[in-house]
């Protein structure tokens, strides 16, 4: 594997370790979110298995020195299969005193702090509410602590470059990535290239960043502190052969869903409002027109889905996309969507909810929106990707699933997702089956609302097609001639054929799987979302301590997989995490009439694996009563 | 918009659909219904060409009785579906009709923004200042004091003009018609359509049944005295013996009626229409008895680059410096990486 060549010199003397979590945190100023996108770039390069979790502040720019300015950046790397960001860190970088406040509770015992003594003043430290410095005193003692004038060694590390201070302090996180980069063995090269082309027409600032990068490198090299600060090596992970490259939620979801509609042979049309945190979705789309892709920033949250509803009608793939709140306004459009039978994928990205709630923070609280949350009875799909990578078959299937059955689909995704990358083995595109869509053109016996026998759905026509001009909309229409009716039989038919319609695609979708364990035992673990990494963890613990536990995690969450009452038979038990409080939970014993108990989280935080294995355990060692 | 007609002869049966008409029996909907079908069948775009989008209320019924391509859609948002509609099918001639709750009360937004953006559709605002279907609430437009179920005592807030909210919100086509007027009606319709861009036309429309006369000066029999026909180029005279103008105070910068031959003034004093005049477009969309007559035609026509042409040549510019898109490249942007 490419990458670890270099800085062999000093391997006798690392540690080596299986995995190793690391969190960047500092002021929103300090560039945390670059730096750990860095270091897991220079990290997938070095062949380890990985996933990350940047923790966005509040506020854009808060004031310096806060703790709600306090962005963090996390990131697990191990040799072996790595799931989940990480419980605690082994080490924690500080840029300042309130990052050390808000994140000290979660380093592990014992591990590293390495904070940059530079802003460690009177006024940092008293805004970052410690009553006296605590890099003083016996504060730290539980921990291994690197102190390091960050600040003035990053200035020094600048001087030739010819930036002003201002600049120069900027460069800070550039000093900080070459030191970690140098303690666990990472190539800075790449990086240095990506600072050449980034800052191509700021010769200046290339120059004092790439300045400051090598020397944390080299002050780690030249080991200026005494023995204090630690070294590693972390062995290649397993990878299956093949082309990789680092996602993220929002990536694999952008591609998806622009792959799914040129294998279905359709223009993409995302019209969205901007909203955190699902405005990068728009970005990223945005910028793929010459794949057959339009974006429209619409006037407000409903503009949005009517538009992406406007376009369906027009022949396009029609998609929106935005979070809890904005979904809520968008809940009567929806049901025009599924009323009328038309193509529409909304994307959620969720966040800590209610009202506006904490926007940057991670939660799966929209389940009842997605599936019930619409008046009269409204049935549509609802999908909910695993990881960042499955983010990508996700978008391909909701485009596939939309346009077969000519129903909305609503993806359910999370902060968490949309942010955190993980390592993908690419897929060719090629081998993926494409499925293009036949608009209906023959007059012959045409209905708007005739359906196909087999899928239960109505003809898809482009206006534009002669011979076939007809009129739809929201008043109930009868069934077959699509006009307008008012008769009790046709509605109740409708409205049974809008649900059936729904429910049948399950049919076509694969059969639920069990993702570890055996297919019998004591407790099954059903999660869905971005949960999958903690809890397949936690199961896998649970298997090793010789636990009947299983694995079940669901990305269908509507309608439900067809075989699942049937797997749900062969266990006692039934544990629920989710981040909300318990609304899969309430699915499941509404529709299987099982014996399901929750674990529920709503901290705007993704579980820790630890939690989930103390709940697995005790569920198990519970006595039946 | 426009689109060009075909050698095809069209009449107002081919845009019938054969959907039985549900409006009250005297609803002004039955004589614009007759003139945009007219309308369209002069304009010659074939019916498989042409979506009529709508929103909730009485005018929103459009749809189904022509026998084009219809959409009747959620309260208000028409506008916004028709943006989605033409941004994925720009060949299509897209109309849109709504009433004065739709498209300015639970819709005002979206009728801002469709014309800010300058969207190539056509959008007939029927005018009755009135909630018909909800059963004779006042409206946004509904004159101050009017008396419905919820203003027992008469309505106490301003109505909105829908041609001065047109033209203060960037409308590059604004012109006015009323329901009756079978002669105007089809041609400012006509005009709304080859104008390439948003085109809004409020149309007067009687409801027979909760507002009945309230356009009586300017609509009824005998109301010509009230109505200024307004043509590019042509001078503002109006009335049945046209000896009426208007002029301009310039102390007051306002609009001001005479009578020719009354004080000297003589036609060479009158205001020539200019469509392409927005300050002079303000002034006339504001006219209403008792303070001048009711302007109608084209008030405004000043046309600029729509919004879905420039949307679809930036595309196109794109695409063609990309070349053929290939989607394994779109996966592997940036960096990647090969594991033996
Ligand atoms: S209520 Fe008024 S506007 Fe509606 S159909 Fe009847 S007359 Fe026409």
């Amino acid at each position: 594997m490419p990458g670890n060549a270099v800085l062999t010199q000093t391997n006798e003397q690392r540690e080596s370790l299986d995995s190793v979590v690391v969190r960047f945190a500092g002021d929103s100023g300090d560039g945390i979110q670059l730096t750990g996108g860095r270091f897991t770039d220079e990290t997938a390069v070095a062949g380890n298995d990985l996933v990350t979790f940047p923790d966005f502040p509040a506020e854009i720019r808060a004031p310096i020195g806060t703790t709600y300015g306090v962005s963090a950046f996390q990131i697990q790397f191990g040799s072996n299969v790595v799931k989940t960001s990480g419980d605690s860190p082994d080490v924690l970088v500080c840029m300042n005193p309130a990052a050390l406040k808000v994140n000290l509770e979660d380093l592990k015992v014992g591990g590293v702090i390495i904070s940059d003594i530079g802003t460690f003043n009177d006024k940092n430290i008293e805004k970052a509410g410690f009553a006296e410095n605590p890099l003083e005193g016996s504060f730290l003692d539980a921990y291994r602590r690197i102190d390091i004038d960050i600040s003035k060694l990053t200035l020094e590390s600048v001087k030739d470059s010819g930036v002003n201070k201002r600049d120069g302090q900027r460069c800070k996180n550039m000093w900080t990535l070459g030191l970690v980069s140098w303690m666990y063995d990472r190539d800075i090269e790449p990086t240095v290239q990506w600072l050449e082309s980034k800052f191509k027409n700021l010769p200046e600032i290339a120059k004092a960043n790439i300045s400051a990068l090598k020397a944390g490198h080299a002050f780690g090299e030249t080991a200026e502190l005494p023995a204090a600060l630690p070294v590693f090596t972390v062995g290649s992970a397993e990878f299956k052969p093949g082309e990789y490259r680092t996602v993220t939620g929002t990536e694999a979801l952008a591609w998806g869903l622009t792959v799914g509609s040129n294998l279905a042979n359709l223009k993409l049309l995302l019209a969205s409002y901007p909203i955190t945190p699902a405005s990068s979705l728009l970005h990223v789309l945005s910028g793929l027109k010459e794949y057959n892709v339009s974006t429209f920033q619409a006037e407000d949250e409903i503009a949005a889905v009517c538009a992406a509803i406007g376009a369906s009608y027009g022949g396009a793939m029609g998609i929106t996309s935005s979070s809890g709140p904005g979904v809520a306004l968008k809940t009567e459009a929806l049901g025009l969507a599924i009323a009328a039978e038309l193509p529409l994928i909304l994307v959620n990205s969720q966040r800590a909810g209610p009202s506006t709630g904490m926007p940057t923070k991670t939660e799966q609280s929209d389940l009842y929106l997605a599936v019930y949350g619409r008046n009269a009875d409204a049935p549509l799909v609802v999908l909910a990707p695993q990881s960042s990578a499955d983010c990508f078959d996700i978008g391909v299937s909701a485009v596939k699933i939309a346009t077969q059955f000519m129903t909305p689909v609503m993806v359910l995704s999370d902060t968490y997702l949309v942010n955190a990358a993980e390592p993908w083995l690419l897929p060719d595109v090629n081998e993926i089956e494409p499925f293009p869509v036949s608009f209906r053109t023959d007059p012959e016996g045409f209905q708007p609302f005739l359906r196909d026998p087999k899928t239960g759905a109505r003809p898809w026509v482009k206006p534009g097609t002669p011979g076939l001009m007809h009129r739809i909309g929201g008043l109930e229409r009868a069934s077959e001639s699509g006009n307008v009716s008012y008769d009790p039989a046709n509605h109740q038919n409708m409205t049974d054929a809008r649900r059936e319609k729904v429910q049948g695609i399950s049919n076509f979708l694969p059969k639920q799987e069990i993702d570890s364990g055996a297919n019998k035992g004591k407790v099954v673990v059903v999660g869905w979302g971005s949960t999958y990494g903690p809890i397949s963890q936690a199961v896998g613990r649970a298997i090793n301590q010789g636990h009947a536990v299983s694995h079940i995690h669901l990305r269908n969450i509507w309608p439900l997989p067809s075989n699942l009452g049937e797997l749900f038979s062969g266990f006692e038990k039934v544990l629920v995490p989710e981040l909300n409080a318990g609304q899969l939970l309430t699915v499941l014993r509404a529709e299987y009439l099982v014996n399901a108990n929750g674990l529920n989280k709503v901290a705007g935080q993704p579980f820790r694996v630890s939690e989930i294995e103390s709940a697995i355990i005790s569920m198990v060692e519970e006595k039946n009563e | 918009m426009n689109n060009t007609a075909t050698a095809t002869e069209f009449t107002a049966q081919d845009f019938t659909s054969d959907q039985e008409i549900r409006w009250c029996p005297g609803c002004g909907d039955y004589a614009i219904v007759k003139g945009v079908r007219k309308a369209l069948a002069e304009i010659g775009t074939p019916p498989e060409k042409v979506a009529f989008v709508s929103g909730i209320g009485c005018a929103a019924r459009f749809p189904y009785y022509m026998s084009t391509y219809g959409f009747h859609t959620i309260h208000g948002r028409a506008p916004t579906f028709a943006t989605g509609l033409k941004l994925a099918n720009p060949e299509l001639d897209v109309w849109v009709v709504g009433g004065d709750g739709d498209m300015l009360s639970i819709g005002g937004n979206h009728t801002f923004h469709v014309m800010r953006r300058n969207v190539d559709v056509n959008l007939l605002l029927f005018n009755n200042e009135i909630y018909g279907l909800t059963k004779g609430q006042y409206s946004p437009t509904s004159e101050e004091g009017t008396k419905s179920p919820s203003t027992p005592f008469g309505s106490v807030d301003h109505p909105v003009s829908p041609v001065s909210f047109a033209l203060g919100v960037g409308g590059r086509f604004v012109a006015r018609a009323y329901d009756i007027g079978q002669k105007t009606l089809p041609e400012v319709l006509k005009r709304a359509h080859s104008h390439k861009g948003a085109s809004f036309v409020e149309i007067l429309q009687n409801c027979h049944v909760y507002n009945d006369g309230t356009f009586e000066e300017v609509r009824d029999k005998g109301s010509i005295n009230n109505q200024l026909i307004c043509s590019h180029g042509e001078p503002l005279i109006y009335g049945k013996d046209r000896d009426r103008g208007i002029i301009l105070n310039r102390e007051k910068l306002a609009l001001e009626t005479v009578i020719l031959g009354q004080n000297g003034i003589e036609e060479k004093d009158i205001l020539i229409h200019d469509e392409k005049n927005y300050n002079l477009a303000v002034m006339l969309g504001d006219l209403r008895p008792p303070n001048g007559p009711m302007a109608f035609g084209v008030i405004y026509a000043d046309p600029t680059e729509s919004y879905d042409s420039a949307v679809i040549a930036q595309e196109n510019e794109l695409k063609k410096k990309a070349g053929e898109p290939d989607l394994n490249n779109l996966l592997r942007r940036g960096h990647t990486w090969m594991v033996e």
